[in-house]
Parts: structure tokens; C-alpha cells; sequence
């Protein structure tokens, strides 16, 4: 999942202050499993809103949608939207976008920075995993990512400052290239990494879109 | 010859190499660069100049190393991969050829977050092996990365780095070989204390017959004080400093501790001079350029042969 932490609250007040009804969306997915942007903690920025402006200042409401993600979901706000003069979004960047392209008039804040594409380690404890750089190397690499879990993104074995088992950044940090040569000695799998791993082609590094195969027809009338 | 540089032609007539190290000034101060280099002037047959070494910025590698030829001191010019792309790596890689130098190192980099700059983005567009068999391409085929022809192409000595300390110690003979398979032409390894780990390592490069295509230069770091030695053991990610070495320091009297790190210091290189797969060694003097005539003439490689 998408994994967000809300903005300290102060950012989030001086961006709002000066409006006079401000409509906070919430994101039913992944920020809501993550504790960041759900039904929940729009209540919560919400009651701290209130008791830092004074209700009669700025009008607060609240909206969560299953997934800012999607227009369909997006058009339920269509009528809401209307009565306020400015939506602050708890979503992740890309719901935040999809809100603002939604209603382009209205002015749209971020209530969260957007942190990474990780996993649950725990209630509230999520770990990143993977940076979407386009193109996957786990297969070769025991499904750990170097691109992500090494501090360098290395593709060819570790760097020489490999602390023992950690990452020469912090002693808590597991070297990624220590663990992917245990799970490969493990599989009897090391023959993979003593090939030489091409210069990787960096193709996150332009705005993407995807097409799954069989919709190319459909999205040709889509006419976008 | 593949560049025809100092250090190609002595280990080409088969000496001990001795290489040292000069960093670059925190500025444009080129007196106290000239004045490092002038230390190493005919006491060493190369000088690394590092490259934004600890992630602190410097006067740049390339720049640095044409003082240091204008000194009469062959540069090994370093590059890391943190600070730039594959674009300006090239242009680099062309420019420093374009004025003369004929080594260079190719190395990952300390992480940013070492330095003066923690924030900044980590470039790693490369990863070292891939700069290797980049220089080599550019080298050997006449081709940038992307394909396309180079007109007048670099001729390069290609070195790496490598840390035989480092777990898994089975892996570490694998990791030099994939350098080897890259492209590396010489081998300057990290700082030397373990020597156990170290002949181990070599042995398994002869096995390998890895030492047949690869010149290997062990790190020499001579220790200034009891201090130093307990910071590198303890605060230096991938260094290996056995307790013995630290005992060995403590045991002798305060004035003398630096010089019994100087000894210690002789004492490997002697042991490298006989060691069957080792071509030489690199003298690492952190900051501590002016004891190079006294460390070169104390463990008796001078006077540098002229090749």
C-alpha cells in the first residue's frame, strides 16, 4: 500500500487560514490502513481545526471517499464541493491530484506527505519496499529490492562500507545486499549475482501511464 | 599498454607499485594543495585524488588532479557515483583525458548523509561495477554507454576498490572477481590492519587466478594515535581493526605511539613485498601528506623506479 503521515499540524493551518469553509476529504484505502487520512483522522484534524480557528471563523466539514484514486468516487463529492471555498485532501499525492483535476477551481491543500509504497509490520508500523522504478530486478535478487533498501540503489553487490550485517547509513539498517546473498545462499541461488547487472534504465524518471493489454481500443474512445 | 600511464608501466616491469593519496582542499586553495602533492613528488609512483570523499565538498577530482600533474605527480582521478549521472561521468571521464591524466578509480561513494550536504539526492545513476564496464567500453570499443562512436576515445588504467573484511568473507573473492570481469586493471583494496583476513583473501584471488588480470594494491594506514585506531575500529563502516593492533599502540609510550604506527605500518608492507598475487600497495597518510618521504624511505621503496 501507499503509505502517507499527516503534515505537522501547523503547515496544515496556515495553508487553510484566510478561507471560510474548508471541506476535508478523506481517503477510504490506503492512508486509512496506514492511521494517516481515513474517516478517522479527518475527525481528529478536524476537531483540532475547530479548536484552533474557533468555529465561527472556519467552517470545517468532513468527507471521506473509498479512494480519491477514482473519478467515480471523486463525483461524490461533486455536489458537496460546491459550498466550500477551499478542500484540504488526506490522501496520498495521487488522490490529492485526482481531487484538485476534480474541481480545478477550488483551491486543494495536502494534509499528509506521501512517504512510500511499503507493507504492515505492525499496527501503525509500516516499512518501504519499493520505489516503482519500473524495472523489477527481485527475480534475481530473492525478492529483496536493492533499488530500494540499499541506500545507493546498487544493482552489483553491496558497497565497501557494509557494516557487518547493517548498512554503513545506521547500524539498525540491514545491509539489503548482505540479506539478498542469504537468501540466495540459501536457495542455492548465488550463481544469479556473480553476473553482472547492466546499467539500469531509470524509466521512473519521466510522468508514466499504463495500458493494461485489450483496453488500448477502449482508451483510443476514451478519446484521452 | 592500455593508457600507457605511470602506474601501468611499473607493474608492467613487474615492481612493487607504491601508490599514495592527496584530498582535495575545501576551497580553491591550490598553495595547500601544491604543498600535499609536493610531499608525495618522487616518493610515490601515483597519487589518488579523492572525490568529495566522506560526502564533504571539495575542489573537484578532476581539477585537483591536474595540479597534481602540473606537480610532477601522476593523478589517479576517483569518481564516485554518488555526486553524477552517466551523462556527466562521460564528459568527465573525456575532459580528465583530454588533459592528460591516465588513471582512475571507480568508486560507489560514501552515503550523503556523511557529509556537509545530508539532504541532497544521492545520484547513483551508476553503480560501481557499472562504471567500470563503462570506462571499459569507452576504452575499449571507442563507445559511450549509450552506443554511439567517440572521437577519441579514453585511454584509461581502470582501478576499483575493494574490502576483503566485510561479511560474508566467502563472498569477498567473488566480489573482486565480478570487478575483474568488469573491466578493473588494478585493485586498491580498503585500509589493511587484519592481516589474517587479508593473506586469506589473497590466497583464494591466486586460486581464482584472479591475480593473473588484476594488479592488487593492499591500503596502507599508517595509525597517528590510540585514538585514531579505536574511531576507525569503532565509527569507520567496513573497517577492521583487530585489538591487537590498538594493544600494540597503547603499549608504548605516549610520544611514541605515532611512530610505532608507522612501524606497524613498514612491518606490512614487508609482508606485501613477498606476498605471492600482490602488486603493490596503496599508502593512505590521512592528512598526514608530510610523512610520506619518512614512511616511503622507512619501508624501503625508494627510490621509485623510472619506467
Amino acid at each position: 500500500m501507499i503509505v502517507a503521515e499527516r503534515k505537522p499540524f501547523d503547515e496544515i493551518k496556515n495553508m487553510v487560514s484566510g478561507y471560510k469553509k474548508v471541506l476535508t476529504v478523506g481517503c477510504g484505502t490506503c492512508v486509512a490502513v496506514c492511521l494517516a487520512g481515513g474517516s478517522k483522522e479527518v475527525e481528529t484534524l478536524n476537531a483540532e481545526l475547530n479548536l484552533a480557528f474557533g468555529k465561527d471563523k472556519i467552517e470545517f466539514g468532513a468527507e471521506t471517499v473509498e479512494r480519491q484514486c477514482d473519478m467515480e468516487f471523486l463525483a461524490e463529492l461533486d455536489a458537496k464541493a460546491d459550498e466550500y471555498d477551499a478542500l484540504i485532501s488526506m490522501a496520498c499525492g495521487a488522490g490529492i491530484q485526482f481531487l484538485a483535476e476534480r474541481f480545478p477551481n477550488k483551491p486543494v491543500f495536502p494534509a499528509v506527505n506521501t512517504s512510500f509504497i511499503g507493507v504492515n509490520l505492525d499496527v501503525g508500523w509500516y516499512e518501504e519496499k519499493c520505489r516503482a522504478c519500473g524495472t523489477c530486478v527481485l527475480g534475481l535478487t530473492g525478492g529483496i529490492c536493492p533499488v530500494t533498501l540499499c541506500a545507493k540503489s546498487l544493482f552489483n553487490g553491496p558497497c565497501g562500507g557494509t557494516n557487518q550485517k547493517s548498512c554503513e547509513i545506521d547500524k539498525d539498517q540491514p545491509c539489503a545486499w548482505y540479506k539478498i546473498h542469504e537468501r540466495l545462499a540459501g536457495q542455492d541461488r548465488l550463481g544469479q549475482i556473480i553476473e553482472i547487472s547492466p546499467p539500469n534504465d531509470w524509466s521512473n524518471q519521466k510522468p508514466r501511464k499504463v495500458i493494461q493489454p485489450g483496453y488500448e481500443e477502449r482508451v483510443k474512445a476514451l478519446g484521452r | 599498454m592500455k593508457s600507457g600511464s605511470n602506474l601501468e608501466k611499473i607493474l608492467k616491469a613487474g615492481h612493487f607499485a607504491f601508490t599514495g593519496e592527496v584530498g582535495p582542499p575545501r576551497g580553491a586553495n591550490v598553495e595547500a594543495l601544491r604543498e600535499k602533492v609536493s610531499y608525495l613528488k618522487g616518493n610515490v609512483d601515483m597519487a589518488n585524488i579523492t572525490d568529495n570523499q566522506t560526502a564533504m565538498v571539495r575542489m573537484s577530482s578532476w581539477a585537483a588532479s591536474i595540479i597534481c600533474m602540473q606537480e610532477g605527480v601522476e593523478p589517479n582521478f576517483q569518481m564516485v557515483c554518488r555526486d553524477r549521472n552517466r551523462l556527466a561521468m562521460q564528459a568527465d571521464i573525456l575532459g580528465a583525458y583530454a588533459h592528460g591524466i591516465r588513471n582512475m578509480l571507480c568508486l560507489s561513494g560514501d552515503h550523503q548523509q556523511f557529509g556537509d550536504h545530508p539532504q541532497s539526492k544521492g545520484v547513483f545513476d551508476l553503480d560501481s561495477m557499472q562504471l567500470i564496464g563503462m570506462v571499459k567500453k569507452m576504452r575499449d570499443e571507442g563507445k559511450f554507454l549509450g552506443g554511439a562512436d567517440i572521437d577519441g576515445p579514453p585511454e584509461l588504467f581502470i582501478g576499483a576498490a575493494a574490502n576483503p573484511f566485510a561479511e560474508p568473507f566467502e563472498w569477498r573473492v567473488h566480489r573482486l572477481a565480478k570487478k575483474v570481469a568488469a573491466g578493473a586493471d588494478f585493485v586498491q583494496t580498503q585500509c589493511v590492519f587484519n592481516m589474517e583476513r587479508i593473506r586469506a583473501w589473497v590466497a583464494q584471488a591466486n586460486d581464482m587466478g584472479l591475480t593473473d588480470k588484476v594488479a592488487i594494491l593492499p591500503g596502507i594506514t599508517p595509525m597517528k594515535s590510540v585514538g585514531m585506531a579505536k574511531y576507525m575500529k569503532n565509527k569507520v563502516p567496513g573497517m577492521d581493526v583487530p585489538d591487537e593492533i590498538i594493544k600494540r599502540l597503547q603499549g608504548v609510550d605516549k610520544k611514541n605511539v605515532a611512530d610505532e604506527g608507522i612501524k606497524i605500518a613498514c612491518e606490512q608492507i614487508e609482508e606485501f613485498k613477498e606476498m605471492k598475487g600482490v602488486a603493490g600497495v596503496h599508502l593512505m597518510a590521512i592528512e598526514w601528506e608530510h610523512k610520506v618521504p619518512e614512511i616511503a624511505e622507512r619501508a624501503g621503496v625508494l627510490p621509485r623506479p623510472e619506467v
